[in-house]
Formats: C-alpha cells, sequence, structure tokens
C-alpha cells in the first residue's frame, strides 16, 4: 500500500478501502522503521493520528478537501503553527511558529495529514543535506555505502523515495527540489517564481525561492502544485496568474510540441552516462511525438557564478533577523554586540556563516558594483536567453544534474565543486522559470539519474505534458529495499 | 548676505535638513500593526513587525497615497517608479536586521518650500528628494543597571524622509524652514508634526567657510527634536566648527548628537567608523509602480495651502501681511478665521480685529485650557460677532475681554451675555452727561485745581464718571462730555 502513489492513495481512500487512520499508522511505521534514513527533523505521530481521523469522518460525510487523509511530510522550512520549525539550524532548535505558512495552509485545507517535518540543509543552503544540525540524511537508494539524498530538500526527497510518506514538499532556490529528486529516483518540481506564496518560509534568497512539490509521478506533482498555488495577499510577489488543472495535461500528445536541447549544457567532466540518458530523454520525446532541435543558451555558463553572489547577497540581509534578540538561540555576551557574535558563532553552522561572508562582502562599498550589480545584469541576460529560445521551442531538456548521488565521506571537499551540483538547476532560479526533474533511469552504481524540463513562465502545465511522457518511456525501476542500517 | 562677522572676518553658515515624519496613517507601512501613540509597550506588533521567519513585507497603500499627497504639496516630482531597498545593520530594536527604504530610487524628486526670514524676504529653500521609510522600534536603557528593554510599537511605522539641499544659510533658515514644513504637513494631513511626541525629527547638517570660497566639512547632527533645539543646535555647531577653523584646526565630517539638556553636540561617530549600509534593492517587494490616474486624484485632494491661503486673505479682506500670514500658519485657525467672517460683509479694520483678537485672547485662553482651535469652546460665529460688538461700539475691548471668558465657560453668544449681564455700552448722551455733572458736583475742590491748570486730573474725572456708569460708559463719548462741560464752565466762570 506505502507504494502507491497520491493519485491511486486518494482513489483508495475515497473508495473507502483504507482509511487514513490506518495509512497515516503505517507512515508513522515506516517512519519509525526506517529511523536511520534520518529524513525527519521532528515527527507528529499524535497530531498525524487526530487529524487522519478528522479526515475519515469527512470522507465518510463526503465533505473531503483535494488532498483529504493523505499522510504528507513537510520540509522543515515551512511554518506549522505549534509545531517546531528549525530550517535545519541550531539557530530555532526550539522555534514553534505562531502561524502556518501559506503553503502548508493549503495543504491543511485540502485534507492532508501532517506526518512530520523533514530534514533539510541549513536554511536550504547546500546540495546534500550535510549540512544540517540535525546530521545527514542517508538516500534510500544507498546499497554497500551511504550516499547522500541532495539538498537541501533531502529530507523530503529521502522521506518520498523511501515511501516514509505519499509526498512532501520541498523549496527550491538554486536546485533543491530538483537535485534531490534526480538523487532519490523522485519527481521535482520548481513552480514559476510567485506560483506559490513564500508566506511563511524561512527565507533563503527572496528572489529566488521558490516551494515545490516532491513526489513519486507526475501525476502526483500536478495534482499536489495545483493545491499549493495561487495568489497569495501576503506575498507581494505572489502571482495573480490563474492556476489551471494541471493534471489534465497527463498523458496529452506531444504533437507539434518543440524540446529544445541546450549545447551549453554539454559541459567538461560530464559522466558519459548522464549524456546517454540526455539522448534517450531526448529520444522518448521525439517517439512521443514531440520535435527536438538544438538551442544555444549562451549566457547560461554565468548562471552559476551570478547565482553565488545574488543568494548569498539576499542570505546574508534574510538571516541577520536572527540576532537572538526576539526569539530562537542566544548565547550570552557581555554586550550587546557580544551576544550578536556569539549567538551567530554558535548558532549557524559553517555553509550558512560561508554565504553570509560572501553575501555581505558582494553588497559592501566598493565591491556592490563590481559584483551584485553585474549579477543583476547576467540575470537579466539569461532571462533573455531564455526568452529567445521560447520564441523557437516549447520546453528545454537538459540533465537536472551532472552527476549521480555521492557517497557520505565522498563529497567534494572544497564548496565550490560542491556548487557544482547546482550547475544545470540554477538558471531556472536566476530566470524565474518552472522546472521540474524526472527519474529518467539508475547508472552503473544503481544510482537514480533525473532529466530537467523547463518551460516558459506559468507554463506548468508543460512540464506536466512532456514530464509524463518521459516518465512513462522510462519506467523507472520501484525502489525494492532499503538498506538503512549503512555505516 | 546673512554672515557671521568674527574678529577673523566673515563666516558663512550652510545648513540642509533630513526630516524624518511620521506619515499618518491607522496601520504600519508594511504590516496590519496599529500604529497609535501611547498604548503599552508591544502592544501594536505583529508577525511581520517582529521579523518572524517567514513573514514579508505588504505595502500599505495609503502610506503611498500620503507620501505623495506631500510630494505634490511640496512641489516635487512624483516618479511613476520606484523602488524599496534594505539598509542593513544590526540593532537590537530593528527586528529585521535591515530597514526597508528607498535608497536608489525614491518616490519623490525635487520640490521646494519658500521660507521668509526676519526681514520678510523670500527665500526659497530646495528639496532634494522624498523617500519613504520604515521606522525602527524604541531602546530603552534607563530602567535597569544591566539590561535594556526593546518596544517594537513604532517599529515598521511609515516615515518620509525629507532631505533638503544646502540652502539655507542660518538657524533661523533652518528653523524658518521646519515651521513651514510642519504646517504644511499638517495641512496636508500627512503628518502631525508632533516634534516631542517624535512624528517629527530632524537630523541637520552644519558647516561653514568664509564667503566666496568652498564649502566647508560638514557635522551631522542627530536627535534634534524641537524647533527651538534646532536653533539651538546649529548655533553651536557654528560656533564649535568657527572655534575650531580660527585656531588653525579642522572640521572632521562626522555624526553628532544632540543633547538637549546642555545644548551642546558631541561626537557619535567619525567618517572612518561610518557603518557600511550595504544597500540593495528588497527583493521581497515588486517595484512601486504608479499610474498617472492615481496621482491626479489625489493632487485633487490637496487644499490651499499656507501661502496661497495667507495671499488671498490678503487679497480679499485687506489683511496685513504679518497677520495674514500667522492666521494661515494653521489650517484650523485659517478655517476657524474665515467661518467667522463668513457671516457678514467685513471691512478691512474688521478683518484685522478679528485676526488680532484671534491671535491675542483667543490664544491666550487656548492655551490656558490647553486645547487647540479646533476644540476650542468658542465658535468661530460667536467670535465673529463678539469683534462686531466691539466695532459697532456695543461694548468695549475692556468688556470683550470678560465677554470672551464667559463666552468660553457658558458657550453661549456674545450678544446674549452682554444683555443678561447689561453690559451694553452706554451711549446715551442725557446719562453720560448727569453722571458728569454729578461727579463734577461732588468734587468742586477738585474742578477747581483742574482750572488753575491741574490738567491730570482730567484723568480722575473720568474714572470717577466711569464708575457712575460701573464702567458701561461709552470712553470716547464720556471724554467728550467732560471736556465740554468743563470748558462749558470756564467760559461761564470767565464770563
Amino acid at each position: 500500500m506505502y507504494n502507491l502513489s497520491l493519485y491511486d492513495i486518494r482513489k483508495g481512500l475515497l473508495s473507502r478501502k483504507f482509511s487514513s487512520v490506518e495509512l497515516t499508522k503505517l507512515f508513522l511505521d515506516r517512519i519509525e522503521k526506517f529511523d536511520g534514513l534520518n529524513a525527519f527533523i521532528t515527527v507528529c505521530a499524535d497530531n498525524a493520528l487526530e487529524s487522519a481521523a478528522q479526515s475519515d469522518k469527512k470522507i465518510a460525510d463526503g465533505s473531503a478537501g483535494e488532498l483529504e487523509g493523505i499522510p504528507l511530510a513537510i520540509k522543515d522550512l515551512f511554518l506549522t503553527k505549534g509545531i517546531r520549525t528549525t530550517a535545519g539550524s541550531k539557530m530555532l532548535e526550539n522555534f514553534i511558529p505562531p502561524y502556518e505558512s501559506t503553503v502548508s495552509r493549503k495543504l491543511l485545507e485540502a485534507g492532508a495529514v501532517f506526518l512530520g517535518k523533514t530534514n533539510m540543509d541549513e536554511f536550504a543552503m547546500g546540495s546534500s543535506n550535510l549540512t544540517s544540525y540535525y546530521g545527514g540524511v542517508v538516500n534510500p537508494w544507498s546499497r554497500d555505502k551511504k550516499l547522500v539524498p541532495g539538498g537541501s530538500s533531502g529530507g523530503s526527497a529521502a522521506a518520498v523515495a523511501g515511501r516514509l510518506c505519499v509526498a512532501a514538499t520541498g523549496s527550491d532556490t538554486g536546485g533543491s527540489v530538483r537535485q534531490p529528486a534526480a538523487f532519490t529516483g523522485t519527481v521535482g518540481l520548481k513552480p514559476t517564481y510567485g506560483r506559490c506564496s513564500r508566506y511563511g518560509m524561512v527565507a533563503f534568497a527572496s528572489s529566488l525561492d521558490q516551494a515545490g512539490p516532491i513526489t513519486q509521478t507526475v501525476r502526483d506533482a500536478a495534482i499536489f502544485l495545483r493545491v499549493i498555488s495561487g495568489y497569495d495577499e501576503n506575498d507581494s510577489t505572489s502571482s495573480r496568474e490563474s492556476v489551471p488543472d494541471f493534471e489534465s495535461f497527463v498523458g496529452k500528445s506531444l504533437k507539434g510540441l518543440k524540446i529544445g536541447i541546450p549545447k551549453e549544457y554539454r559541459i567538461d567532466g560530464m559522466s558519459d552516462e548522464i549524456l546517454k540518458f540526455w539522448e534517450i530523454g531526448a529520444a522518448m520525446l521525439r517517439e512521443a511525438g514531440a520535435e527536438t532541435m538544438d538551442i544555444s543558451l549562451p549566457y547560461s555558463k554565468y548562471a552559476l557564478p551570478s547565482y553565488y553572489i545574488i543568494a548569498p547577497a539576499e542570505a546574508s540581509s534574510n538571516l541577520a533577523r536572527y540576532d537572538g534578540v526576539r526569539y530562537g538561540f542566544r548565547a550570552k555576551g557581555v554586550s550587546l554586540n557580544e551576544t550578536y557574535e556569539n549567538t551567530r558563532a554558535e548558532g549557524f553552522g559553517d555553509e550558512v556563516k560561508r554565504r553570509i561572508l560572501v553575501g555581505t562582502y558582494v553588497l559592501s562599498a566598493g565591491y556592490y558594483d563590481a559584483y551584485y550589480m553585474r549579477a543583476l545584469k547576467i540575470r537579466k541576460l539569461i532571462r533573455q536567453d531564455f526568452q529567445s529560445a521560447f520564441e523557437k521551442v516549447d520546453v528545454v531538456l537538459t540533465p537536472t544534474t551532472p552527476n549521480s548521488a555521492f557517497a557520505f565521506g565522498e563529497e567534494p571537499k572544497d564548496p565550490v565543486t560542491m556548487y557544482l551540483n547546482d550547475i544545470f538547476t540554477v538558471t531556472a532560479n536566476i530566470a524565474g522559470l518552472p522546472g521540474i526533474s524526472i527519474p529518467i533511469g539508475l547508472d552503473e552504481q544503481m544510482r537514480p539519474l533525473g532529466l530537467q524540463l523547463i518551460a516558459p513562465y506559468f507554463k506548468e502545465e508543460l512540464l506536466i505534458q512532456a514530464g509524463s511522457a518521459l516518465e512513462k518511456s522510462a519506467n523507472f525501476p520501484t525502489l525494492k529495499e532499503i538498506y538503512h542500517e549503512l555505516h | 548676505m546673512n554672515y557671521i562677522e568674527t574678529s577673523s572676518g566673515k563666516w558663512e553658515v550652510v545648513v540642509g535638513l533630513e526630516v524624518h515624519a511620521q506619515i499618518i496613517s491607522r496601520s504600519k507601512l508594511f504590516s496590519t500593526a496599529s500604529t497609535e501613540f501611547g498604548i503599552s509597550p508591544n502592544e501594536n506588533v505583529s508577525f511581520v513587525d517582529a521579523a518572524l521567519p517567514g513573514t514579508l513585507p505588504v505595502i500599505n497603500s495609503f502610506c503611498i497615497d500620503q507620501a505623495i499627497k506631500t510630494g505634490l504639496g511640496l512641489n516635487g516630482t512624483v516618479n511613476l517608479v520606484s523602488f524599496f531597498d534594505r539598509k542593513n545593520y544590526f540593532y537590537a530594536d530593528l527586528p529585521q536586521g535591515y530597514q526597508i527604504s528607498q535608497f536608489y530610487h525614491p518616490i519623490i524628486s525635487g520640490g521646494y518650500i519658500d521660507i521668509e526670514n526676519e526681514n520678510d524676504e523670500l527665500k526659497r529653500i530646495n528639496l532634494d528628494h522624498i523617500h519613504i521609510e520604515q521606522d525602527a522600534g524604541k531602546s530603552i536603557h534607563d530602567q535597569s543597571p544591566t539590561k535594556s528593554f526593546i518596544d517594537l510599537n513604532r517599529s515598521g511605522i511609515a516615515l518620509m524622509e525629507i532631505v533638503t539641499k544646502p540652502d539655507m544659510r542660518s538657524a533661523d533658515d533652518a528653523a524658518a524652514f521646519l515651521r513651514k514644513l510642519r504646517s504644511i504637513l499638517r495641512y496636508l494631513k500627512t503628518c502631525d508634526g508632533n516634534m516631542d511626541e517624535g512624528s517629527m525629527r530632524a537630523d541637520v547638517n552644519v558647516s561653514v567657510h568664509r564667503p566666496e570660497t568652498e564649502y566647508g566639512v560638514r557635522a551631522e547632527v542627530k536627535n534634534v527634536n524641537s524647533i527651538k533645539f534646532l536653533t539651538t543646535a546649529v548655533n553651536f555647531e557654528v560656533a564649535r566648527q568657527i572655534e575650531i577653523l580660527e585656531s588653525g584646526g579642522k572640521v572632521d565630517q562626522e555624526t553628532r548628537l544632540f543633547d538637549s539638556s546642555s545644548g551642546k553636540t558631541r561626537s557619535m561617530r567619525s567618517k572612518e567608523d561610518a557603518q557600511d549600509y550595504r544597500y540593495f534593492p528588497d527583493p521581497d517587494l515588486p517595484p512601486l509602480i504608479l499610474e498617472q490616474s492615481r496621482i491626479d486624484a489625489i493632487r485633487e485632494t490637496i487644499p490651499e495651502l499656507p501661502d496661497a491661503k495667507a495671499s488671498r486673505l490678503q487679497r480679499e479682506y485687506g489683511l496685513p501681511r504679518y497677520e495674514a500670514r500667522i492666521i494661515s500658519s494653521e489650517r484650523e485657525m485659517a478655517d476657524f478665521y474665515e467661518k467667522a467672517l463668513s457671516g457678514f460683509n467685513p471691512d478691512k479694520d474688521l478683518a484685522k480685529l478679528l485676526a488680532n483678537w484671534i491671535i491675542g485672547e483667543l490664544f491666550a485662553l487656548l492655551n490656558k485650557h490647553g486645547k487647540n482651535i479646533a476644540n476650542s469652546c468658542i465658535s468661530p460665529e460667536n467670535m465673529g460677532e463678539l469683534v462686531t460688538l466691539i466695532k459697532t461700539d456695543v461694548i468695549s475691548g475692556k468688556i470683550a475681554k470678560d465677554v470672551l471668558e464667559l463666552m468660553w465657560s457658558s458657550r453661549k453668544s456674545p450678544s446674549h451675555i452682554v444683555e443678561k449681564n447689561g453690559w451694553r455700552q452706554i451711549t446715551s448722551m442725557d446719562t453720560i452727561e448727569n453722571s458728569v455733572k454729578e461727579v463734577l458736583a461732588d468734587h468742586t475742590d477738585k474742578v477747581a485745581e483742574y482750572k488753575s491748570g491741574k490738567e491730570k486730573l482730567f484723568g480722575f474725572f473720568v474714572g470717577q464718571a466711569m464708575k457712575k456708569t460701573s464702567g458701561k460708559a461709552y470712553g470716547q463719548m464720556l471724554n467728550e462730555v467732560l471736556k465740554k462741560i468743563l470748558d462749558e464752565e470756564e467760559t461761564s466762570v470767565q464770563r
């Protein structure tokens, strides 16, 4: 039963094949059983069972919401009222939010059951989940050695891949939904910037952050996305664009659809296997009726460097509020400045400190024009790149990552190489475009690989349409067994 | 030119102001929390104001309208596109760790205010720009030796920062500017201008230089929160800087703090210690894009402003410039004045008489009772009636003061009070003649002294005759009658 998709579980619940309480118990048991994956920071069993019981009543009296009774996991970056929300940081270890994020509120209003809060890189800064104050997450696809699930939504991706929940929320600032989805053989969708409200999401980089679902199937992503999308008066950057029925694009013919293959995404050091799957993916889309063509996105190579200016700059400012004055962790000091220094020195991990330092530097007088302003110019050029590409094609196809999941201890030791994990995903964030990662196959080491589709603004339905065709042809294998007690 | 002269020669003073004016609005700039003043600490604090994780600013469009109105009222250009920027610094009363402001592209560019100096010369003070920003909270350090307390009620309240060009040349210029600015903002109802409540605060930049040379190095003085302190602060800075320069030193470019108890400024931080605020566009807020139609609609709501009103009062009622300026310095006063005049067709003298009675007597009463003209116990209609009674000799100015007091306490009309108390001035020739004759008959000795040249006694006879009429005799008439009778007696004696 735990292997069922969200779509099938919803059918089962509505036809009363099983109850939400049964389902919730099943997943809570699995969370306990596979505790070694460290996918959750906080499990809220009592809350979950209580809301499952309520959902069962609603299903019985015919007032079920769109996600009624479906057990989900929530990335620990979404504020959940009354449930501890840490953002993977010591800074918020004991922070109990007094309000609900818009995304999680919409899920609750649709009847979803929250199993718990998933592990993540600290303040969503990382591509491995290794920067979490609560320890790394183990990728359920690990065999002989512990693999990372990717990041920053590593806990959510691992929970979905390991079937510890039906689906989960993630957030994507530079690839934090799509990269872990690719590493764990799940579907990860980053919507257009502004599609989902950021209200109540712990901010990393405000102009890039976007919530998104991590699911087992493309159809599940479509169902999930529709629930969390829409304008929110609490977020001035959220869009009033109407929200289509994404699910109706599942399985829709690709006839007449043009797929662009950007040559700039062939980079040095990319594995042959990735290149092979990229070609296979293109062939699958052709077989499904689409036309593929080579395109050029010349400024893409500047996306990563500009991302690592813009994101830290915004983060350095966004994280200034964690000062130990009003909430969260506070270390003692004899003066205000010393309290700040001690609080932030002890409360933040190394990667967060590194990005705050970088961000502070690039915004400093004398460097602002050289770094930040130039990064904004490149951002504009990258947007223009895509705009001209989308005059010729409907969707762009790229690999999601340049490599598959790496093992604990084998992660790149210098941060810049680590940042290369995001090289194919950051462009969508920089441009604000929607992207999806679809599991395409396993490499020789039996590690999942994903392909990425990028669509024009507010055209997520094209991702669903093309993504469901890829998914169908790829026939990605189901995970048979979880070796979670690796060392 | 307005130079300061010392033993070493002439100095020219240059002053520029940055005025923080709290926007009148029921809720804060980016949150729905109330802006009510004087409530208990941390009462008006939303999740946004406390900068909880995940909170986002949502612009209060009324505050934007208020800023547009201010810009138009101060003759500025409203920019159709402006942006919000973050000013980053750490302080315990700044919950976000940054202040949302407009650094690169403010909502209003340019503008000016005309001031008048002591010689009634018109002087134009140009504005650089006006931008919108959020206020910080308050740190309270004097409640405990070891702890500081934070009150976030003010955190997030909308401010306008009105930045002038360095166009002022004296403390008086600066004071006149601030008074005029406050008057206009109050007319516009965009800022209440209450400096003692902190809803208007000024930072002042002061430098001195020799005439015909480049401007000197300026010091910025913070925490100037009254017009009197502004004058004190500028004068202190001017004296301090001249003394430094005359003894061969150099003025530091620095930020200084004004201490209102000593009237002095002291160094707060030097240019080297100046903070790098790392301004950058706030990614949580889209560009502020304004429709021309919105600006036009706001323009329609701008009332007649003090300068225009003063000119019209001069033109329409023949009011002298001085009175016209005082009456029009406050919208409520000008409204009161015009309403008081509206009952009749006033001549020039009456218009001036009314102005003087408002500026003098009514204001004294308002001050005494701690009220302002808007909640005065005396209606404009009654005030108009009172000066008409004076003007038409129904009562004397002296009696009118008593009438005014009673008008305040009883809220009755002046004619009612005059009738009830029998205070109508006596203008009957017979009555006045009788009382004069009685007085002269009672004091034949004094009359004799008067006639032998002690003319000072005339006043004594007036006083006695007044007493006989309980002070109600029409003074001018009494004088004439007395003089006539004394003259007559004299001629009759000679004859």
